[in-house]
């Protein structure tokens, strides 16, 4: 096999709990707690949790929008947390990130062909006098309209400005795109469209996707491997089909039966989580699952189950599988 | 599901449709702005403030400001329109040459304070730590005082050391600015560290924007619209401030006139009764500029919102 587009090994990340005059460190949310994801040339990788589960905190991670706590994340190669700032910045352009909120991520003040070209610019990516017709050619393949280019952020929808997003992403040419569910903002008509044009994108390009989503039916639509974490751990990973058709583990068996599409390959049992995600900054011990797991059994409560090999690509993490 | 394309839906279309093809945010705003009959009755009256002062000693026969003891302490009248003074001046002309003083060291003392407040706050917000440290606590120290005082003192001060009256403009200037600074550089810095943490600049982040970008093309677009806004109010604080510093004799001194020390200059019992066209009038121009200025820079702050829509 070739050399993998992007590995993620271990990865770490905690953010200190501080407290009174002196900020002391009281603690630590453990939001990415020993991530380990590889990503091969063309894949698209769906990672889901629930809200606070640190999805975000890995996409950040990666590509060091934020600092690791610890581990190692290599981009074509490259340990990204060891090159100097002005390596980094260089490497930038062929890993982005689509942001989930289409109206912050967007400088209120800065056209749209501005925002969309100058990174071609600031970069020497592009001669100054082809980066319009680059913008055009963006914009087009985002399903935008040339006279768009020269409008403020303002003036656009939701799922226009989420199109604006990806634009700006795709200009560069990247390898890499690390989607923060750039589709939960919007409006569910829109979703539906905004997932299709990353698919378009995806075939005509042949991208690699860190597609990041609380919602399994999202993913489900796009991806060919799915990793499903909870409380800053991966629980489970599976290709979508062996992930949809034959789920290990407990919480992804509870995701799955809570997803509204009547599924009609297969009739499973109804699991229905009780109680709420534990607060990340004292998660329960041994199995982090085990408060809300309908099977949890003592040595759930006491030891960390391994995230054992089940053949194919099929890896999970429970002691009852 | 089934509507499902790659191409933008028709409300979106229409949606982008009815705004004008192309529109600069400025213009925009000026648009806001006509529309806004109390911020333009100000900016008209600004306008007129002006163009008065400047241009309209250049019309008056007494512009040269002949003394005339003939002629002391008239009440108005065709020829004087505002009456003359004790030297027997004529009262609108020194009214209009006193406004040039008057604007003219509101405006460049607000200059002076927005360059340097904005320099400052800038520097502290990019740099953080020691030097952060350093320029916020001597603004924090100079906005715990209060203005008036510290200008009284150093008034008294240039008067004490006797410096000629037409450098006095200058330093009141100065002066102005050293007490109008550090408010703005902690408006400034305050908004840079808020911009720095909004997303569009993890965006640039990501996009890998190097530091020049950043801060030309992205952070500080995003604070001249409040700049503006606080620009233009605070040339009325200085103004009314050197007003307050002429009138107790220790800003601008005469001969050169302000609209202080022309009221300084009727301050006693007789003049008040009895010759109230020596006060009146520079008292009405302070106080009809300074709400216009206050009236406008209010409504360029509602227009000045770029998210703020009609
Ligand atoms: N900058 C930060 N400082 C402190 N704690 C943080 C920070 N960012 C995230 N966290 C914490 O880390 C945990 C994981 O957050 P993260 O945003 O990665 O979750 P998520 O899975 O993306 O959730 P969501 O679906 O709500 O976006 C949360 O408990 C959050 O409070
Ligand atoms: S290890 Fe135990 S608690 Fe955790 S998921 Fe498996 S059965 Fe449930
Ligand atoms: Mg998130």
């Amino acid at each position: 096999m070739s050399e993998p587009l992007l590995e993620v090994n271990h990865l770490k990340k905690y953010f200190p709990i501080t407290s009174g005059l002196f900020n002391r460190t009281i603690g630590h949310v453990k939001a990415v707690d020993d991530i380990s994801i590889t990503l091969q040339q063309g894949e698209t990788f769906g990672l889901v949790g629930e809200s606070g589960s640190g999805k975000s905190t890995v996409g950040r991670t990666i590509i060091r929008l934020t600092d690791k706590t610890d581990g190692e994340v290599k981009f074509k190669g490259i340990d990204l947390y060891n090159v100097p700032e002005k390596e980094l910045r260089k490497l930038r352009p062929k890993m982005q990130l689509i942001f989930q909120d289409p109206y912050s991520s967007l400088n209120p003040r800065v056209r749209v062909g501005d925002a969309i070209g100058e990174a071609l610019i600031n970069h020497g990516l592009a001669p100054k006098e082809e980066v319009r017709d680059r913008v055009l050619d963006v914009l087009d393949s985002c399903g935008l309209s040339s006279y768009h280019i020269d409008r403020f952020p303002h003036e656009f929808s939701g799922g226009q400005r989420q199109r604006i997003g990806i634009a700006r992403a795709l200009i560069l040419d990247p390898d890499l795109i690390i989607a923060d569910e750039p589709v939960s903002a919007l409006d569910v008509s829109i979703q539906a469209q905004i997932i299709n044009l990353f698919r378009k994108l995806q075939t005509t390009r042949g991208l690699t996707y860190l597609f990041i989503s609380h919602d399994l039916s999202v993913v489900e639509h796009l991806c060919n491997r799915i990793g499903v974490m909870y409380l800053g751990t991966m629980m489970e990973t599976a290709s979508r089909d062996e992930l949809f058709k034959n789920p290990l583990h407990p919480y992804t068996k509870a995701l799955l039966s809570a997803v509204p599409i009547p599924v009609p390959r297969l009739k499973r049992e109804r699991i229905v989580l009780k109680g709420d995600i534990p607060n990340p900054a004292n998660p329960p011990a041994g199995c982090k699952f085990h408060t809300r797991c309908p099977f949890a059994a003592d040595v759930c409560r006491e030891q960390v189950p391994v995230f054992r090999h089940m053949g194919g690509d099929h890896y999970v993490a429970c002691h009852l599988v | 599901m089934s509507s499902i394309s790659g191409s933008v839906t028709k409300t979106e279309a229409h949606q982008a449709a009815v705004t004008p093809i192309r529109s600069s945010l400025w213009r925009q705003a000026l648009h806001r702005l006509r529309k806004n009959k109390l911020a333009m009755s100000g900016f008209i009256f600004i306008v007129f403030m002006l163009l008065a002062c400047f241009a309209g000693p250049l019309f008056s026969p007494y512009a040269d400001n002949k003394i005339n003891p003939a002629n002391m302490n008239a009440a108005p009248s065709l020829k004087h329109w505002l009456g003359t003074d004790m030297l027997g001046r004529d009262v609108l002309t020194r009214l209009l040459q006193a406004g040039r003083i008057s604007l003219t060291v509101g405006i460049a003392s607000m200059c002076i304070s927005v360059i340097l407040g904005s320099i400052l706050g800038a520097v502290a917000a990019y740099y953080r730590g020691i030097v952060d440290q350093i320029i916020m606590r001597v603004a924090d120290l100079l906005l715990t005082i209060p203005g008036l005082p510290i200008l009284f003192i150093m008034g008294a001060l240039l008067s004490e050391w006797k410096i000629p009256s037409e450098y006095r403009m200058y330093i009141v200037m100065l002066m102005l600015s050293f007490i109008g600074w550090p408010g703005l550089a902690r408006l400034v810095r305050s908004q840079m560290l808020s911009i720095r943490e909004r997303e569009f600049m993890q965006a640039a982040i990501v996009l890998g924007l190097n530091d020049r970008r950043k801060l030309f093309n992205h952070m500080i677009p995003n604070i001249i619209p409040l700049l503006i806004v606080v620009a233009t109010l605070s040339i009325g604080g200085a103004i009314l401030s050197e007003s307050v510093l002429s009138f107790f004799g220790l800003g601008v001194m005469p001969p050169t006139p302000t609209w202080g020390n022309m009221i300084d200059a009727a301050n006693n019992l007789i003049d008040f009764e009895k010759h109230p066209w020596l006060w009146i009038p520079p008292g009405v121009a302070i106080f009809t500029t300074v709400i216009a200025i206050n009236i406008f820079g209010d409504g360029l702050r509602d227009v000045l919102d770029p998210k703020q829509k009609k």
